[in-house]
């Protein structure tokens, strides 16, 4: 095994921030030793960010395993399903491809290549709307009507033979990237510079935006895989420790997770509070360590990285078998569906697919979200694909939409914004001057680049100010002048 | 298919339900000063509200915008006057006052929420000023035929000098009364009204400030519900508190013992019910506990130290005036800031 191997001294090194680290991480969940009354008080201590704000669950389907959604008859993969450089087709129109296959490679460092998710064969490789709605190159593939859900596609990799620039790859060559929305490529998160240590990996699963359950019943049905990702993702990253971080209204994914800890303690289980948005990365860093990220900073500066636990159980299960990344876990929720749950759903599956089959015909004037409530985005057009960065689908009706939108209020200086934002800036002021258009202002007095779009704000502000949705628009108009 | 920027949720609560909550708190100490002064007090809180909202929409008119009624800020402005008013004061005064409290308080700035001053306050002070004597005139509370006839002077024709009660208080004479409210009794006769007094409602002051136990209770409720920002009321009461017990403890008998200040006169009503005024308060949280703190003190040093007997009114237009520059002086603290 050719791990690198970090010294205790050296994982402290340069991070004046952070204290060295401690020995026993606090609040170990099936770890701790319970003596009486320290237990008692320790399970009141869940780890905890300030402010926030505490929407209604609506997590209707908890009970119900994953189950699968039929291949639609047709697949729009972008060939931007992620950050960095799109990928490059290996296909041509015309050419059959078998369910695994990989179809485009990554372009460099920062890229992802693509696995074709069904039999079928390659219709075009033409622009089509990608997951926000631009049209950009995707490969489309006809659906053979017998494809199977079997993937005959990978060879079983054995991963103590390979070394770490091995280990990286392998994770580049299956596609992984962060399933949570962002899509990070996840080798080029796991492969820490140099110049850099990492000495904990935090594992999140939060999952505190509404609606969601996918990342829930990934750990509640895949606590294995979610270990073993956890063990790959070390690896890669030379962390010594993983401290995996669940919402505590989560106590089944809790309950199946606790068997599979390693009992060397260097994977841990910790409780935090249900709160939105205790899923941020910088608030879940908190919350777990009681450390504050500096602002404009990575927390790779505390010498920490944060997975999703989607990705990690992802990881877990297609690594070993050497398979390609071609489907996730989608929740479908909300009043304008029929079938709500927890999916597979192969990449590329349109929402129209996905409505025609799950979807409530007579919803009137509905809104198709992708992702979350709070921070998902709605999609124009029903030829939106899923792609690896999808979470949850929603579908909303004019019923849920109302109360937003019918009327709204000058700022009464209520201060419930200020005392929902989870970054501790003032959205009441940067409301009133991006009202005034003074974007300079906001950024340069207001930390308008702190905000990292979490919602907070608009949910409680009782004049229904679109508040996060102005911060948007001032950050997009300070952005693209920035080169001129 | 719709399209909007996220979030995609509302906590559901809206301007409208925050102000309505406010009145139905105020409800249960106009109950009581309806119990006590009866009639004119009754009148009193009509009066000024109707002329609130009729001021409220006469502006909506002039001005081309929607109707603001239905956000109950101006029932609000009506009510909280009404009770900062003495009991016996003339109807058409009232009216003046609520005219002026939203079209100076208010709409000349531009309505809801961009009002710097507290309306009920600019129309209390305005009225303070056009009519020192019957803003100082008090009533005794249950008089015998308070419910079948109202004090004199309510029924004052407009524009004419209040009628003259004395003879209507020779004859509803009630044990004690003696025409002064018991912050002015300190400040001239340096006499210690009992706490009983104070907290049923017996001393003579302004229509809803007689009872500091119910204003505690309505304003408990407001704090329940997340109505109202807990922290001002504290930091209002707790600096007044803080400084009175100084004066006593290192001043000595010249200055007046704690319950008085805590239980006479506007604060309890001001602190809770006025300073938490959302428009005029700050939004950062160190900025709330320094207002908080500034009209306390003020308060106190109006009343030990200043001319009038009461202070409350004056320290909040005081820190409505300061509420925008503590809020941009002492902002909030921004998460994983470098620490200096």
């Amino acid at each position: 095994m050719d791990r690198p191997v970090y010294s205790e001294a050296g994982s402290a090194k340069g991070l004046s921030l952070l204290p060295a680290p401690p020995a026993h991480p606090p609040l170990v969940e099936g770890q701790h030793p319970s003596h009486g009354l320290a237990s008692l008080f320790s399970s009141w201590r869940r780890g905890t960010f300030q402010r926030g704000v505490h929407p209604a669950p609506h997590k209707g389907t908890l009970d119900q395993p994953i189950k699968r959604m039929p291949f639609p008859r047709k697949l729009v993969l972008p060939l931007a399903q992620h950050i960095g450089k799109p990928s490059v087709p290996l296909v041509a129109v015309g050419e059959e491809v078998a369910r695994g296959q990989l179809i485009a490679r990554a372009d460099g460092a920062l890229s992802a290549p693509i696995h074709a998710p069904a039999d079928g064969v390659i219709e075009a490789i033409t622009p089509r709307p990608n997951t926000r709605g631009a049209w950009t190159d995707a490969i489309v593939l006809r659906v053979y009507e017998a494809s199977t859900q079997e993937v005959r596609c990978g060879e079983p990799l054995d991963l103590d033979a390979l070394d770490h620039t091995q280990l990286i790859a392998a994770i580049q060559q299956i596609g992984m990237v962060g399933l949570g929305g962002a899509a990070f490529p996840s080798h080029a998160k796991l492969n820490v510079p140099a110049d850099k240590q990492v000495h904990t990996l935090i594992v999140n699963g939060c999952e505190c935006e509404p609606y969601l359950t996918c990342d829930y019943k990934l750990m509640r049905e895949w606590p294995a895989e979610l270990l073993a990702g956890i063990r790959i993702a070390l690896r890669a990253s030379g962390a010594t420790r993983a401290i995996i971080g669940v919402e505590d209204n989560k106590l089944d994914a809790m309950a199946a997770i606790r068997p599979h800890l390693s009992a060397d303690g260097s994977i841990t289980l910790q409780a935090v509070a249900t709160k939105y948005p205790q899923g941020a990365e910088k608030m879940l860093i908190k919350s777990l360590l009681g450390l504050d990220v500096p602002n404009g900073g990575l927390p790779s500066q505390l010498g920490l990285v944060v997975h999703n636990v989607g990705t990690l159980a992802l990881l877990g299960r297609l690594l070993p078998r050497g398979q390609g990344l071609i489907e996730r876990v989608v929740t479908l929720a909300g009043p304008g569906i029929k079938k709500p749950g927890d999916y597979w759903i192969p990449f590329g599956t349109t929402l129209r697919s996905i409505l025609d089959w799950a979807g409530d015909p007579d919803c009137k004037e509905r809104e198709v979200i992708l992702g979350g409530p709070m921070m998902g985005q709605a999609a124009s057009t029903l030829d939106i694909p899923v792609s690896k960065g999808t979470s949850g689908i929603l579908v909303f009706d004019k019923r849920m939409l109302e109360p937003i939108t019918k009327q709204s209020w000058a700022c009464i200086h209520c201060s419930e914004c200020v005392n929902a934002c989870p970054m501790g800036l003032n959205p009441s002021q940067l409301g009133m001057l991006s009202a005034k258009l003074e974007f300079d202002e906001m950024a340069e007095h207001y930390h308008l680049g702190d905000c990292f779009e979490c919602g907070c704000c608009s949910y409680v502000c009782p004049s229904h100010i679109p508040l996060v949705q102005q911060f948007r628009a001032a950050k997009a108009f300070l952005r693209e002048r920035k080169p001129t | 298919m719709q399209l909007r920027a996220s979030p995609h949720l509302h906590s559901g609560r809206d301007v409208p339900t925050i102000m309505r909550h406010v009145v139905y708190a105020l409800l249960p100490v106009c109950a009581f000063s309806i119990w006590q002064y009866g009639l004119s007090s009754l009148a009193l809180i009509v009066t000024v509200t109707l002329s609130c909202l009729f001021a409220e929409r006469l502006s909506n008119k002039l001005s081309g915008t929607v109707n603001t009624l239905s956000d109950w800020s101006a029932t609000i402005t009506g009510v909280l006057l009404a009770l900062t008013l003495p009991p016996a004061f003339p109807l058409w005064m009232g009216a003046v006052a609520g005219l002026t409290a939203v079209w100076l308080g208010k709409s000349l700035f531009g309505g809801l929420g961009h009002n710097p001053f507290n309306p009920a306050l600019v129309g209390r002070a305005f009225v303070q000023a056009a009519f020192p004597t019957a803003i100082t005139t008090w009533a005794p509370a249950f008089a015998p035929q308070r419910f079948t006839e109202f004090i004199p002077s309510s029924l004052t024709l407009p524009l004419m000098q209040p009628n003259d009660i004395s003879a209507w208080v020779a004859a509803n004479m009630v044990d004690g009364f003696t025409g002064a409210t018991p912050l002015a009794r300190w400040k001239f006769e340096q006499f210690v009204y009992p706490v009983e007094d104070m907290i049923t409602g017996a001393a003579s002051a302004s229509t809803g400030e007689t009872s500091a136990l119910l204003l505690v209770v309505c304003g408990l409720y407001l704090i329940a519900r997340k109505f109202m920002d807990w922290r001002i009321p504290v930091a209002v009461v707790g600096s007044a508190l803080l400084l009175a017990l100084a004066f006593r403890l290192f001043g000595g008998d010249e200055y007046p013992p704690v319950h008085l200040v805590l239980l006479s006169g506007g604060l309890m009503l001001g602190a809770l019910f006025m300073a938490t005024d959302m428009a005029t308060s700050p939004v950062s949280p160190r900025a709330v506990w320094a207002y908080g703190a500034i009209i306390g003190t003020v308060t106190i040093l109006i009343r030990y130290f200043g001319g009038l007997t009461e202070g409350v009114m004056y320290a909040i237009l005081f820190g409505n005036a300061l509420a925008p520059l503590l809020d941009k002086y002492l902002q909030p603290k921004v998460f994983g800031a470098h620490k200096k």
